[in-house]
């Protein structure tokens, strides 16, 4: 008996996604309670009883328990993390303040830039100093510490961040005041930079390491509760964490390191649509989920998201890159953009139409929500053009308002017909994440034309197949379990772990011997991390990369290595390679820098299964229809609409088709085929040749 | 009256495309300069020459310049000439944006045989040779290679005897070097995604699009003119200046029917170091100043630029003539939207900022055999470095001043990790200066104290001084105190000047104090929770 369950807390809903193989028979079953703030535990402890108990099944018959939260997230961006305080390099307590002391918006003469996490008072400088090449240029000032330690005692410090220049090359002068601090202030958590992100670059390491210590007690305590609550409910597995990076990890991990659970809402959709592309077999695939605020899309390569090593947390100014606070921890690489169901569109100075970042959230959200918001959104545009049904809204919990819809849109120019506007809308919000995928795609030197588009939560199969067309994909995939993706991810990731550390040096004068220690050091962390979340003797693997760029270049390139002793040529070769696949031809004649290492160990992913045996039929498909208007045709077409739930596995049709479950809306125009593939995913193929669509 | 939706979506694109532009830029450059503090410019222009569109990043001095430079390129190469697979080059001062450690790169983008548009790229380079990026030039001449509009490579093959000039000129050959191809692969990049673009929405060129982008944009800056105050206002900006003598400048903003006029004339003449400013760099910081008061939502392009008219004397500080020297022409420039707020300020006191620390106090280094201390010590291994370090902004009615931040350049500071990985120098402080921003009721933004030395204690440096401020502190507005001014010294306690070369003997540091920002509002008038944002810096 293997019984899965994943759980994921969001800002509104907290989702369970329970999987049971019953001998031939695949038992899937989901939940959606509102989360409980106050105590996010609450809402797992209700939930769980009703989806087992759905089930037929108990406590002890869980044996994959995997959970990830926003709670990390939440807390740094209302700043309701642990009174925290930041001891580092004399002279240098303000990096904290200052960043990269620029405004994210050139010509916004009453920019505001976030409030660091620890205010002035509270970054403690100690004298001590290392050199870029890991060097002591000034032993660490003890004496200063003891007298810190009792400044923090007397202003009850709850979480110790500790962040040296370079200590991502040498990191003794920070173990030695942890070793100072646990003496002194006993029971305190301190944070490393030279663990939490042993990365250069001050301000992102520093940074990173003051949000562990911010979040750190937060964390611990809430999974404490949770664990103990679910010990009396008689659970007996091992809840796992998942991490921003795809990977899980074991609570005690979490606990040290919960700066690596911010994204991990966002890496279980990815993970989601991995495996996704990994069961039907695509090589490559871009995962694009939407919600009421924003939509994420993911590069997926050979079923795997990429990874990235920095991101940025609480964008404070329209979404604009550098306005946020940064990360730099292994995460699922993920380009966010403003643009949801709420999100409003206006008319600019120069007569564009521009549609978000703001959004009018749940509240009073849309304007046909009738919750007192006026302003037209991307869901009004929907409605407006028959893509939402003013009944049957969240599963008919909800009436939407057309005539407030319609006013709403006519607002930005009466002149216009509400309709017209409407299109004006998606086209625009459609266009942005078109823009927004191939800028990052192009960033990454990866093409868009061959992958299959991924499309789960609420928003994304409204919008998936325009968004195809604009980025000429040819097939899109809408995945059974679609809205909540993110917990059905959390049941399919694999426990991983990677361990970093800067390693500055040209690789022509390394010293491979101990290069090679270092990896194996790296190694033997990584596994300490991993082992404990996976059966016992379970096989491992291991996988090494490094951070290599020419001399005197910005941007280091990721380069997978072979798990073999490193050589000069080897590295090289596999920098020219990785650099000539990114950015085209090599530069002769200039000398290879490694910048830092790192090993990945993880368990072997899961064979892709086979697809589950075809469930049974309630109901044959609706015949019904709507008025739908679509962008490229002048009058509005009756469009069948057919219920999810009523389409069984290898269930063909042509489009246009609006095909409505629930929490969504698949909106298949004239000329898409529909193919029902034997896990119930909607496979859907736009024709081959589409004259006149606008490339924006 | 809203734009169709065909002209949205593909003006939209237009400027993603320019933003890609400058993140490839990012990514590959070699230069610390470009790649750690983003000091670069891309934007797109149509073959007459007229910006359509420019990526955000980067500095207003380079992007408002380039604006200018595109028609000197077209001009000297005309388009009929030109061939896919062309690259052009210049760092003329004069022609381009200011200083020779500007190289700006223009690519023409070919769709169904025809050029349709420009991609340009302006970056900041570490060294060009000469004296270095310090104010010691008496001219032109002494301040580096001087590029004029060169074709660089013809079908895509580079000229192998411009780059061999070009790298036996400069002290870091493979940088500038391997910088220009960045620049050159950026924008064929980009020319590229534009001719898809125009392929799969069969369009021939961006004609009717460009005229549609420059029509709106002029119309929406006319529109937000026309709901100004009309009248002509008029202010003096006190420099510390260079070699004992300090800069005025005289500055006049008028507002009539539809534009605002910038007159600088009574500007003190151009001086005989370099820190004299050509005139499209003068047009580029006073433009800015002008449009982040009066309409910073709209796209800056030609249409929007069209209506902001910037005039100064031949001659003068702010329109010097070749073969002054120019290659820190930064430290006057900069101050420009100062100088405007001040005159805008009159009309407009709540729309307008107090006067900042303004410049960047751009630390450029060198190290080796060309540096010897009174002692006799001299330098062993040759380096030339640079960091950039802010002070505080002016307070803004209703908000404190920013600490330690860009305004009005754009760039970013370079982390003291890199910095120090790269050359062999230890920054020994970089951290806030308390009560350096000026009182009022909304506070000036603090400066820095930095304290940078050699990594060998045996070793002097040089320093490529350029620092402003000093004796002449950021002004408050509406009652508010000045910032505190600025310093330069030695750690035995000696004052070095604010401008030019000089050593840093063996075992001292560089001392600087970076200025506030001005106070804006009667101190008096401040709020009770106004302590709690001084956060231990009053």
């Amino acid at each position: 008996m293997s019984l899965s369950i994943g759980i994921d807390i969001g800002g509104t809903f907290t989702d369970f996604a329970l999987e049971w193989q019953r001998g031939e028979t695949l038992l899937r079953h989901t939940l959606k309670l509102p989360t409980t703030p106050h105590a996010p535990e609450q809402a797992v402890l209700d939930g769980l009883p009703q989806l087992l108990g759905g089930v037929g099944a108990l406590p002890r018959d869980v044996t994959r328990l995997v959970h990830g939260t926003t709670l990390a997230t939440n807390a740094l961006i209302e700043r309701r993390g642990a009174r925290t305080a930041f001891l580092t390099t004399d002279g240098f307590r303000d990096v904290l303040a200052t960043g990269n002391e620029s405004r994210a918006a050139q010509y916004e003469l009453f920019y505001r830039k976030p409030a660091p996490l620890v205010p002035r008072r509270w970054r403690l400088p100690v004298g001590g100093r290392i050199g870029a090449a890991g060097q002591e240029l000034a032993p660490l000032d003890e004496a200063a510490i003891t007298r810190h330690a009792a400044e923090m005692a007397a202003g009850g410090i709850e979480s110790i961040a500790v962040g040296y220049l370079h200590a991502y090359a040498a990191p003794a002068q920070e173990r030695r005041t942890r070793d100072l601090l646990g003496a002194l202030l006993p029971g305190v958590p301190v944070s490393l930079s030279s663990e939490v992100s042993p990365e250069i670059r001050e301000y992102e390491r520093f940074c990173t390491t003051v949000a562990n210590a911010y979040v750190q007690p937060i964390v611990s305590a809430y999974l404490k509760r949770l664990e103990a609550g679910l010990r009396a409910q008689g659970f007996t597995v091992a809840m796992l964490l998942m991490l921003s990076s795809g990977g899980l990890a074991t609570v005690e991990t979490t606990m040290r390191f919960p700066v690596r659970l911010l994204e991990s809402g966002p890496a279980g959709g990815a993970v989601f649509a991995a495996r996704i592309a990994r069961d039907a077999a695509l090589p490559c695939a871009l995962a694009f989920d939407m919600g009421g605020t924003t939509a994420k899309l993911c590069l997926l390569e050979d079923g795997v998201p990429r990874t990235d090593r920095v991101f940025e947390v609480d964008r404070s100014y329209r979404f604009a890159k550098g306005s946020g606070m940064p990360v730099r921890v292994p995460v699922v690489e993920l380009v966010e953009i403003g643009a949801g169901g709420g999100s409003i569109a206006r008319v600019d100075a120069t007569g564009r139409l521009a549609v978000g970042p703001k959004s009018a959230g749940s509240e009073p959200g849309p304007a046909c929500f009738g919750l007192g918001g006026n302003a037209p959104t991307v869901s009004d545009a929907n409605l407006v053009l028959g893509r939402l049904a003013a009944a049957g809204f969240a599963g008919g919990r909800m009436m939407l308002d057309a005539g407030a819809a319609e006013a709403a849109l006519l607002s930005l120019a009466p002149e216009r017909a509400a309709e017209d506007l409407a299109i004006a809308v998606t086209e625009v919000v459609e266009a942005g994440m078109a823009a927004a995928a191939r800028v990052h795609a192009a960033e990454r030197g990866a093409g868009l034309e061959d992958r299959v588009l991924v499309a789960f939560g609420g928003g994304a199969p409204l919008h998936a197949l325009r968004l195809a067309r604009r980025l000429g994909v040819a097939r899109v995939i809408i995945p059974q379990g679609a809205g909540v993706g993110s917990a059905f991810g959390f049941l399919w990731a694999n426990p991983s772990y990677e361990a970093v550390r800067g390693y500055p040096g040209s690789v022509a004068a390394l010293d491979m011997a101990a290069l090679e220690a270092a990896f194996l050091a790296l190694t033997a962390e990584a596994k300490r991390v991993v082992t404990p979340a996976l059966p016992a003797a379970a096989p491992l693997q291991i996988r090494r990369s490094a951070q290599l760029r020419y001399r005197g270049q910005g941007q280091e390139v990721t380069v997978p290595l072979p798990v073999v002793a490193p050589g000069a040529a080897m590295l090289e070769a596999a920098f020219l390679d990785a650099y000539s696949a990114q950015y085209g031809a090599p530069i002769p004649g200039v000398a290879v820098d490694l910048v830092a290492i790192a090993v990945t160990v993880s368990g072997l992913p899961e064979a892709s299964r086979p697809p589950p045996s075809a469930t049974s039929v309630d109901t044959l498909p609706g015949t019904t229809t709507r008025s739908l208007r679509d962008p490229d045709d002048h009058a509005p077409i009756a469009c069948r609409v057919l219920r999810r739930d009523a389409l069984m596995p290898d269930a063909v049709a042509s489009g246009p088709l609006l095909v409505v479950e629930d929490a969504t809306t698949t909106v298949i125009p004239a000329g898409c085929t529909l193919h029902v593939d034997p896990r119930g995913h909607l496979v859907i193929d736009l024709p081959a040749a589409l004259p006149g669509m606008l490339a924006a | 009256m809203i734009a169709d939706l065909a002209t949205q979506l593909t003006w939209d694109r237009l400027i993603a495309l320019a933003e890609e532009q400058a993140q490839a830029l990012l990514r590959s450059a070699f230069s610390t300069t470009v790649r750690e503090a983003g000091d670069l410019s891309a934007g797109i222009f149509d073959p007459r020459g007229r910006m359509l569109a420019q990526a955000v990043t980067g500095t207003p001095g380079h992007v408002n310049s380039m604006a200018e430079s595109i028609r000197h390129f077209i001009a000297a190469h005309p388009i009929e000439a030109m061939r896919a697979g062309d690259h052009y080059i210049s760092n003329d001062p004069w022609l381009t944006s200011g200083h020779l450690h500007d190289i700006t790169v223009v690519t023409p983008a070919f769709h169904q045989g025809r050029c349709v548009a420009l991609f340009a790229c302006a970056c900041h380079q570490v060294d060009i040779g000469g004296l270095g990026q310090g104010p010691d030039g008496r001219s032109i001449f002494e301040e580096g290679i001087r590029l004029p509009i060169l074709r660089l490579a013809r079908d895509g093959a580079f000229d192998p005897t411009l780059l061999a000039i070009l790298r036996a000129n400069v002290r870091r050959p493979f940088e500038v070097e391997g910088d220009i191809r960045s620049y050159c692969a950026a924008n064929a990049a980009s020319a590229r995604a534009l001719a898809a673009m125009l392929a799969q929405q069969g369009m021939a060129d961006l004609e009717a699009l460009g005229e549609e982008i420059l029509t709106r944009s002029h119309r929406a800056t006319l529109a937000a003119i026309a709901a100004l105050p009309r009248g002509s206002w008029s202010s003096r900006l006190r420099l510390d200046g260079v070699a004992g003598r300090a800069i005025e400048l005289a500055c006049r903003v008028s507002i009539v029917a539809d534009e605002v006029l910038v007159d600088f004339a009574g500007t003190s003449a151009a001086v005989p170091r370099g820190v004299n400013v050509v005139l499209p760099y003068t047009r580029a910081y006073a433009a800015f100043g002008v449009k982040t008061v009066v309409a910073p939502d709209v796209p800056n392009n030609a249409g929007s630029l069209a209506p902001i008219r910037v005039e100064a004397p031949a001659g003068s500080v702010l329109n010097a003539q070749d073969p002054a020297p120019v290659a820190a022409r930064h430290v006057v420039g900069q101050f420009l939207p100062d100088a405007v707020f001040a005159c805008l300020a009159q009309a407009m006191p709540q729309r307008v900022p107090a006067a900042g620390s303004s410049v960047l106090w751009t630390v450029q280094l060198r190290g080796g055999p060309e540096v010897v201390d009174a002692e006799g010590h001299q330098g062993r291994t040759s380096f030339e470095t640079v960091f950039f370090n802010s002070g505080g902004t002016g307070a803004r009615p209703g908000m404190d001043g920013l600490d330690g931040t860009a305004f009005p350049a754009g760039v970013k500071a370079v982390p003291i990790e890199v910095v120090e990985a790269n050359a062999p120098i230890i920054v020994w402080r970089k951290e806030l200066r308390p009560g350096s921003g000026g009182l009022g009721e909304f506070r000036g933004g603090h400066g820095q104290v930095v304290e940078v030395a050699a990594l060998a204690t045996d070793e002097p440096i040089a320093v490529l001084a350029m620092f402003e401020r000093c004796d002449n502190p950021a002004d408050g507005a509406a009652g508010g105190q000045a910032g505190a001014a600025g310093a330069v010294r030695l750690s035995s306690g000696a004052t070095l000047a604010g401008k030019g070369l000089q050593t840093v003997p063996a075992g001292q540091r560089l001392v600087l104090e970076l200025p506030g920002g001005g106070g804006w509002g009667n101190p008096a008038a401040r709020q009770a929770g106004g302590a709690e944002a001084d956060d231990g810096l009053d």
